[in-house]
């Protein structure tokens, strides 16, 4: 019997893990990382970090975070964000930022949501490299920034070497896109899945005895018809085969397009027949 | 190297001395025989901890006309060594092999206690790539958890001797048949040992019995790896967990079940378009009532059941 919780705080961290604009410094070394984690919040020195000279508002009636408090696999940690705004208030959720504080790439995605895709909830699956509140953080169209909080225990998920011996058969950068059952035909959902290992740059190559150097899916755009509903900027704590499962609401297309890219360069892309209305 | 393994051998004389846990010199270390030299030593039934100093494998010794063999070595250099030591009490030949059937830490921790007796550490072609890759997080996620003395004697030993698919070895008038299992089922590393002369199995965690299986390799490979391991020529298996010995291939009922049930489940689920999270509490909850340490593992299991069946 196993022992699946892999340790946390292992390997180097590769600059590129960090998205786009944000500081090298969120590049905390992973020991101190580790130490600092179980000494003090991390949050109060990152948020400025991530967020430089803006204001976080209670996020309290703008976003809410759904992961388990106890992780049962911390390389697979489901997280859910859903948009709880009144469906009166004028403002819109432009952009989520969502953060695990205790990674050693905080940033785990960020997501743009366009003005008419009508995205009320978001999921995905993260790693968790130690016991850490999750952030996410909504922009508002009205310029401002609105935070929720969760604390979840898990550890090892960027460092849990989820590779396995056998060459995989299905190739890196393979999309999968279902639309799934809609009970409510104005609002649907849909998940976006890339076949891709997601390398956090600490995993250990299992015969060269190397880190492998960070390779994850960086970028994914999906378009309904025309109409792009959804960009996600992805890091390294984004779990092995990376899924997102959203809400939106349709529009007359018949089909769904998928565009992305990983750090490495690889470009995939797919294009998907849309449901009947249900 | 060499100096590594004198300054090794030094490091691990002067701890067991020192600091071996006051229990694993005081309880007995029970050995029972279950065939013609063959012997087990039952795990507990139950999650790592301190106090049991990773005790919770079953480890056996075969024991030949000229050698011995000890199948698995436990979860600290402790329980290692109490082997070692019954091993002893049963015969003054020597440990010839020591059988590794895949990386977990209760099966390997156990290996440094036998480092420097002469034998042969033996396993799948897999196991020194997972030890390798795996070992590090092992050693650093344990240390809380078995405490740091334990910890700083364990030494990943891989095996020199690897098995590519089937391989014999002798222990003199005993030959004992190794199969190196793929897919990944339990784990990537599977190895499996049958006592040729008794038709005792060694199956290592290819079987559960009454401790939940645990799946950290792939729910379909394990399913596929079911019918052939079935037909192994034994009449009893020791599994890798599971305080009892179980008969052949009948041992393999309560397993198999219980993986299809997950299966079944996960794929269902998914089916509906239910999210991962939703899905987990749901799978495998019928199998509650027929498991030990259900909670611990079944919604891991589970987890790695959905994953792996939502690309089918």
């Amino acid at each position: 019997m196993p022992t699946i919780d892999h340790a946390a705080g292992f390997g180097r961290t590769g600059r590129r893990a960090v998205l786009g604009a944000l500081s090298g410094t969120l590049l905390i070394a992973p020991r101190m990382r580790a130490a600092m984690a179980a000494d003090a919040d991390p949050w109060p020195a990152l948020a400025p970090q991530i967020f430089p000279d803006r204001a976080l508002e209670d996020g309290t009636n703008v976003l809410t975070i759904d992961a388990p408090y106890r992780a049962e696999d911390a390389a697979v940690v489901p997280v859910t964000l859903h948009t709880t705004l009144a469906a009166d208030d004028p403002r819109q959720v432009r952009k989520i930022t969502l953060v695990i504080d205790a990674n050693p790439s905080p940033v785990a995605a960020v997501f743009t949501l366009e003005p008419h895709a009508g995205i009320d909830s978001i999921a995905t699956r993260v790693r968790v490299d130690d016991y850490t509140n999750v952030h996410a953080v909504a922009e508002l169209s009205d310029g401002k920034l609105y935070m929720a909080t969760r604390y979840v225990k898990a550890a090892g998920g960027c460092s849990a070497p989820a590779l396995k011996q056998t060459a995989d058969a299905i190739p890196v950068g393979t999309l999968r896109f279902r639309e799934l059952q809609a009970t409510d035909p104005a609002q649907r959902e849909a998940q976006v899945m890339v076949r891709h290992p997601n390398y956090s740059g600490m995993q250990m190559d299992q015969l060269t005895r190397l880190y492998i150097p960070a390779d994850f899916v960086e970028k994914l755009r999906i378009w309904q018809g025309d109409q792009l509903l959804l960009t996600v900027e992805g890091g390294i704590s984004i779990s092995e085969n990376p899924s997102f499962r959203f809400s939106f609401k349709p529009n007359e297309a018949k089909t769904f397009r998928v565009d992305g890219s990983d750090s490495d360069g690889k470009h995939f892309s797919g294009s998907f027949p849309a449901q009947d209305a249900a | 190297m060499r100096l590594r393994a004198a300054t090794f051998a030094l490091a691990a004389w002067m701890l067991a001395a020192l600091v071996l846990p006051a229990h694993a010199q005081t309880e007995p270390f029970a050995i029972q025989k279950i065939a013609d030299g063959d012997y087990v030593h039952f795990g507990q039934v139950a999650m790592t901890t301190a106090a049991n100093a990773g005790d919770i494998a079953n480890l056996g010794i075969v024991v030949g006309r000229d050698a011995v063999a000890v199948i698995d070595t436990g979860g600290s250099v402790a329980v290692g060594r109490a082997l070692r030591a019954a091993v002893q009490k049963l015969t003054d030949k020597p440990v010839r092999y020591v059988i590794n059937t895949h990386e977990h830490p209760d099966h390997v921790f156990g290996n440094a206690a036998f480092a420097n007796t002469g034998a042969t550490f033996v396993g799948h072609h897999n196991l020194p790539a997972s030890m390798r890759a795996h070992g590090p997080f092992y050693l650093h996620s344990f240390r809380d958890v078995l405490g740091a003395a334990a910890i700083d004697q364990v030494r990943l030993i891989p095996p020199t001797v690897l098995v590519d698919h089937t391989m014999t070895l002798d222990l003199g008038g005993r030959t004992l048949l190794l199969t190196a299992w793929s897919p990944p089922a339990h784990t990537d590393c599977d190895l499996t040992v049958l006592d040729e002369g008794t038709h005792t199995l060694f199956a290592g965690d290819l079987v559960f019995l009454d401790h939940i299986p645990v799946i950290d390799g792939s729910l379909k490979g394990w399913l596929d790896v079911l019918p052939r391991l079935a037909e192994l020529s034994a009449v009893r298996v020791v599994p890798g967990h599971g305080h009892r010995i179980g008969s052949w291939p009948g041992a393999l009922d309560d397993e198999r079940r219980y993986l299809l049930t997950v299966e079944a489940d996960a794929r269902r689920l998914i089916a509906a378009g239910t999210p991962l999270a939703k899905a987990v509490p749901l799978i495998g909850q019928s199998e509650r009532g027929h498991w030990q340490l259900f909670d611990d593992y079944n919604p891991r299991n589970a987890t790695a059941a959905f994953s792996e069946l939502e690309w089918e």
